[in-house]
């Protein structure tokens, strides 16, 4: 085994290419945005019932992702396993370009974005949201020392640990955080619930490991750098787990729920009358981000080529924008049952299951700020030495 | 349902920036610019949110007629918001809710607004302190504050509150509205500052039904209090003691 | 400190005109009603600071005699069209654009707030002439 070289990504045509796609993504959300802000969101497909659409479906995910993110090099630097260590450093990296996209599309989906310095400077801390505003920064400054001393030429190991640990406990908080938004909000009944935060703690391992597999085998495929077949191997099965450990989460969370009997309602209308979100819920939660990745990355024979891990990333991926969507959008389209024993209708749509249909624009807001994650992580390993050159089994103490 | 007792606690919460401020009003302003006296900054004109005060409504169900919505169309009018043509994204401070009794089949109608909690958890949710509670008890919305993020809409269990999603033009003098932020009922603030009754009390009165009552629930002399003291009467989700402002009977 | 640089140099800007040729800077339009105590210049470099102290005694203390009221400035401060009526903000005749188009300050107040007067209060802000009689009796009770 060699030491670890790290080496800045080349300017090649294919990440030039990547770039300009990026880009493009880019400038479409900000047009996206201004056009939405100049025409106010009567463009988009929110309403006075659905208030949070595919932009907090796309933002959410994001910043749930970007703490798991950090997964590898917690593994690496907390739990001392040495095959992760050199991929340490881009899990930083990764982290915190994801949560920046994250916020970036939260706070240009805001009524009044042009007041964010109301957001940053008046704080009513008995709001979880403001809460949320220390744990994001907080997070950039943690990750961000984290990764410093990581690329630093003589660091001693123990204060990189020490940093480790303290941003993987600040990760945690920050899902809790995440998962608290929706856990606070008693009225909806959807969302009432103590189990909300683990599960997005258990959501944050399964996209954040996803998505870095995806990038780092991508980025090292485009560079032309070995990554390693056990390696990868190896990153699914653990991925498996953490995709195993989501869907027994949302078990619990949907067992619990269906014996509270003033929950009854939300749960037949998600796990059967739903429609749309019955459907999102059975086969992009459960099937596709749940099944199909499991059996993929476990399978005897299948599991070890590295096209079932790379397939079962993208599938989690997936699965967990459905299930996002089924949490954020399926939780508000149920009706609140403010008269409990009537039937109640009205103007405003009360007692009646609210309907949501999702605008291009939106949709481009989201997958802009996927687009600026990915740019931003792209412009981190162009300028900074983060992609180590040679990740294949034998470089990284892999044994096949 | 069962009523919680009515509690009109003073929390630290209510003493604010601003009690600090008014009586400091004077000095910032010297400073502001030396040499310059502003007297009307001394204070003389006494705020009219009174902490003593809590007000509310009480809204007789029995009384409320079916297909009259003269409460809504006063709303309309006093504070400048259309009634709803298009009605899932159109801001509706006020809406009359028909109601059917799943076992009896009994049919009943009544307005539902902003419920002006005690407990408000639009209030707690708000990540700038815009939704706030005054100290006579209305929950409001201070637009100069508010970012648009819709926690609160999230968070109400009433629905009571709306987004304004498109440009307005020519709003009342006295509610201003705007493109990018929350509003709801506000008691009708400008009203009950002078001394009068939401316009929804008034216009209900007016047409004879009589099925609102606005008044201070802390002054055991008012009619409302009287009224909450004798006959039995609900908060809605009382389940969730948030202990409105709001109370119906009969229902 | 920026906000006080730049309003100081608009101010000095403002005052340094009357000695320049005509028409360079913005012409402020006449108002109605008593002026300010405090003087125009204060005025022109504190109004919002005023009004933002105001507004939180209004909107949270429910203080609805404050000095700085918005809803007063466009009273006072109407402009008239061409059609003998008070132009909105939309025009750039307004008293708030007159300045800030002028400075390039953008403001969102008139987003939410009427820019014109109403009708309603501007006959309560409008001082009114005594009527005949009230005169009368005035001078009578003065020359006993
Ligand atoms: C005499 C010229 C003048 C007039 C008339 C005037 N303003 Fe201003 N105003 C200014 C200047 C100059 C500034 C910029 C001060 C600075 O940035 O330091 C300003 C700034 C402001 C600001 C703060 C803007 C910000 O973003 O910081 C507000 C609010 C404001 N004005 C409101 C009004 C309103 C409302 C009116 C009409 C009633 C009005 N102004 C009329 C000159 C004027
Ligand atoms: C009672 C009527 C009245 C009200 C209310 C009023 N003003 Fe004035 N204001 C005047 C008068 C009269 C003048 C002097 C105009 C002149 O000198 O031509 C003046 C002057 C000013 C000036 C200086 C203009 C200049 O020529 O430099 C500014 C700025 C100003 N007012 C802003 C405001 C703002 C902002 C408000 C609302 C908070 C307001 N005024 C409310 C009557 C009023
Ligand atoms: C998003 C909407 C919105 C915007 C933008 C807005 N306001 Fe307001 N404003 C309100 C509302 C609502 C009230 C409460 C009116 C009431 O209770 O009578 C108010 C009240 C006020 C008041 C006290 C009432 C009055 O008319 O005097 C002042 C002063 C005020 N605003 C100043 C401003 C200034 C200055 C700006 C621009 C910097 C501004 N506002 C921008 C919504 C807005």
């Amino acid at each position: 085994m060699e030491r670890t070289i790290y080496r800045e990504i080349p300017a090649s045509r294919p990440v030039i290419q990547l770039a300009v796609l990026l880009g493009g993504f880019i400038a479409a959300a900000a047009g996206a945005v201004l056009y939405i802000e100049h025409n106010g969101h009567i463009v988009t497909g929110m309403n006075n019932q659905i208030v949070w659409g595919l932009p907090h479906v796309f933002a959410i995910f994001l910043i749930v992702a970007a703490s798991g993110a950090l997964n590898v090099a917690s593994i690496a630097s907390v739990f001392g396993k040495t095959p992760y260590k050199p991929m340490a450093r881009l899990s930083a990296l990764l982290a915190l370009s994801l949560l920046a996209g994250g916020l970036a599309v939260l706070v240009l989906d805001l009524g009044r974005p042009d007041r964010l310095i109301v957001a940053m400077t008046e704080y009513n801390f008995s709001s979880i949201f403001a809460w949320n505003i220390y744990l994001y920064t907080g997070f950039f400054a943690v990750v961000g020392v984290y990764l410093f001393l990581q690329m630093g030429r003589n660091t001693p190991y123990s204060i990189v640990r020490t940093a480790g640990t303290v941003a993987f406990l600040w990760r945690l908080a920050l899902t809790t955080g995440t998962g608290s938004i929706f856990g606070w909000l008693v009225a909806r009944s959807a969302y009432d619930a103590a189990i909300m935060a683990p599960l997005f703690i258990v959501m944050s391992f399964a996209f954040g490991l996803a998505v870095f597999i995806l990038v780092v085998t991508g980025m090292c495929r485009l560079t032309g750098r070995p990554f390693g077949k056990s390696l990868l191997n190896r990153l699914g099965r653990l991925l498996g787990i953490f995709v195993a450990l989501v869907l027994y989460f949302t078990g619990v969370q949907h067992l619990t729920n269906l014996y509270a009997a003033e929950h009854g309602g939300i749960e037949w209308f998600i796990l059967r009358d739903g429609g749309i979100y019955t459907q999102l819920f059975w086969f992009g939660q459960v099937l596709i981000g749940g099944i199909i990745p499991l059996v993929l990355v476990f399978h005897p024979t299948g599991g070890v080529k590295p096209v079932s891990t790379i397939l079962a990333s993208v599938l989690v991926i997936l699965g967990g924008l459905a299930q996002l969507y089924v949490i954020v959008i399926g939780g508000q389209a149920f009706p609140l049952d403010i008269f409990p024993g009537f039937q109640a209708s009205s103007s405003f749509m009360d007692g009646q299951v609210n309907a949501y249909s999702p605008s291009y624009l939106e949709l481009l807001l989201g997958l802009g700020g996927v687009a600026l994650a990915l740019a931003l992580t792209g412009v981190g390993l162009k300028i900074l030495r983060i992609l180590p050159t040679n990740l294949s089994d034998g470089n990284v103490g892999q044994t096949p | 349902m069962n009523l919680p007792a009515l509690k009109f606690s003073k929390t630290p919460r209510d003493m604010n920036r601003r009690d600090f401020l008014r009586s400091g009003a004077a000095l910032a302003t010297i400073t502001l610019a030396p040499g310059v006296t502003l007297m009307s900054f001394g204070g003389e004109a006494a705020a009219n949110a009174d902490a003593g005060k809590r007000w509310g409504l009480l809204i007789d169900v029995n009384k409320c007629s079916q297909d009259c919505s003269a409460c809504v169309s006063a709303c309309s009018k006093e504070n400048g918001w259309k009634l709803p043509e298009n009605p899932e994204t159109d801001a509706q401070w006020i809406r009359k809710v028909d109601l059917k009794d799943l076992l009896t089949g009994r049919e009943s109608s009544l307005p539902m607004m902003c419920q002006h909690c005690e407990d408000a958890p639009c209030v707690d949710v708000c990540p700038t302190g815009a939704s706030f509670k005054r100290k006579d008890g209305i929950v409001l919305v201070d637009k100069h504050a508010c970012i648009g993020c819709r926690y609160c809409m999230m968070a109400c269990p009433y629905k009571a509150r709306s987004f304004i999603h498109e440009p307005l033009t020519d709003q009342k003098a006295h509610a201003p509205r705007g493109k990018g932020t929350v509003e709801s009922c506000t008691l009708c603030v400008h009203k009950v500052d002078a001394g009068g009754t939401p316009a929804c009390v008034e216009a209900c009165n007016t047409t004879g039904n009589g099925a609102m009552m606005f008044g201070d629930l802390n002054d055991p002399e008012s009619d409302i209090a009287k009224a909450l003291l004798a006959y039995p009467s609900i908060a809605l989700r009382a389940d969730l003691g948030l202990n409105p402002g709001v109370r119906y009977s009969n229902l | 400190m920026r906000r006080l640089v730049v309003a100081l140099l608009f101010v000095t800007g403002l005052l340094a005109l009357p000695a320049m040729a005509g028409d360079l800077g913005p012409v402020i339009p006449k108002a109605t009603g008593v002026a300010h105590i405090e003087g125009n210049l204060f005025m022109r470099i504190n109004h919002m600071k005023l009004m933002v102290h105001d507004r939180d005694m209004t909107v949270h203390e429910g203080d609805r005699q404050v000095k700085y009221s918005l809803k007063a400035c466009v009273e006072c401060h109407a402009v008239n069209g061409h059609d003998a009526q008070p132009v909105a903000v939309t025009s750039e005749k307004h008293f708030c654009r007159v300045c800030h188009d002028y400075a390039a300050v953008k403001i969102d107040c008139f987003e939410c707030h009427n820019s014109k007067p109403q009708i309603s209060s501007s006959a309560l802000l409008k001082p009114e002439m005594p009527d005949s009689t009230e005169i009368a009796a005035y001078l009578k009770e003065a020359t006993q």
